[in-house]
């Protein structure tokens, strides 16, 4: 019913931006490589500032954008950390997935 | 026009980011990524928020993925990997897809039981938040950014620090004599030392 229409409705954005963030999921969940798992919470982050963006135009509210910054900044610096921690475990052992890093377990 | 611009660019997204979990290869998966988030940044653009699709691509198409390539070819891991065996098999792939499906089912019942139609609090005239589409959104995004936002944006720079002197810390090369006391870590770094040693 609301495909048949060929205007974009906020409600597509949303869609895509679902769609996304469970591929991530859905990646993150299955993949082992830490590198690849690391990318898979990207894609999640870029879902929800997809979605910030549209509510941002739909309620004429600047506050939607302001909060994407904030995202982009904080997802810099998980990657800094995260990819550091990553060197640090892959020099010790190149061949290390998810599965290896089990030295907090209890 | 706008039609095509959101299938063309949704179509980029989703074939991008089904590249990232599909791709057997880290490399290639990040070039994926690179397609994912350049369609975000046209859906940007798409709904006026010219300023963050710059900083979109300028950050995670030219930084954040620059520096996974890095990565990736500095620890020598841009070998393809067997996909029947590296990614969990059988039953946890099933478990895994019905996670998903639920992820994805919950929005769309949140969204289906409003009828598909954006509810909550629009902004009135008079609100500081409310968007002037006269103005350029990097001036409204500014004005949010260092008034109403001020001590967040504040935060952040520590943040920031935090960050910097942490990936410090962890990327530096440990000198031996800090591990080799250390049961866990010495046998797993016995075979390392060993390379380095020859």
């Amino acid at each position: 019913m609301m495909l048949a229409v060929a205007e974009v409705t906020p409600a597509w954005y949303l869609i895509l931006g679902s769609i996304l963030f469970s591929i991530g999921a859905v990646g993150l969940l299955v993949r082992r490589n830490p590198l690849v798992m690391f990318m898979c919470v990207e894609l999640m982050l870029n879902a929800v500032t997809l979605t910030f963006v549209t509510f941002s135009r739909m309620l004429n509210d600047v506050d939607g954008q302001t909060v994407v910054v904030f995202v982009l900044v904080v997802a810099a610096a998980e990657v800094v950390v995260g990819l550091g921690i990553i060197v640090a475990l892959l020099r010790k052992l190149p061949t290390a997935t998810a599965d290896d890093i089990n030295v907090l377990k209890g | 026009m706008e039609l095509f611009v959101f299938l063309a660019a949704g179509g980029a997204c989703i074939v991008g980011a089904l590249g990232v979990v599909l791709n057997a290869n880290p490399v290639h998966a990040a070039l994926s990524l690179v397609g994912t988030l350049f369609g975000i940044a046209v859906l940007f653009v798409a709904q006026e928020a010219n300023f963050l699709a710059a900083v979109q691509v300028i950050v995670y198409a030219g930084a954040i993925v620059v520096l996974f390539l890095f990565v990736i070819m500095l620890l020598g891991v841009d070998r393809s990997e067997d996909l029947s065996i590296e990614p969990l098999g059988g039953g946890h792939r099933v478990a895994a897809g019905i996670v998903g499906l639920a992820v994805l089912a919950l929005p769309l019942l949140a969204m289906h039981s409003t009828e598909w139609e954006v509810t909550g609090a629009r902004a009135q005239p008079g609100d500081p938040n409310l968007v002037d589409r006269g103005t350029p959104d990097v001036a409204q995004l500014g004005e949010s950014l260092f008034t109403t936002y001020l001590f967040a944006f504040e935060v952040t720079s520590v943040l920031l620090v935090i960050a910097v002197v942490g990936a410090v810390v962890l990327a530096r090369k440990v000198k031996r004599a800090e591990y080799v006391d250390d049961p866990l870590l010495s046998s797993a770094t016995e075979n390392v030392d060993e390379q380095v040693d020859a």
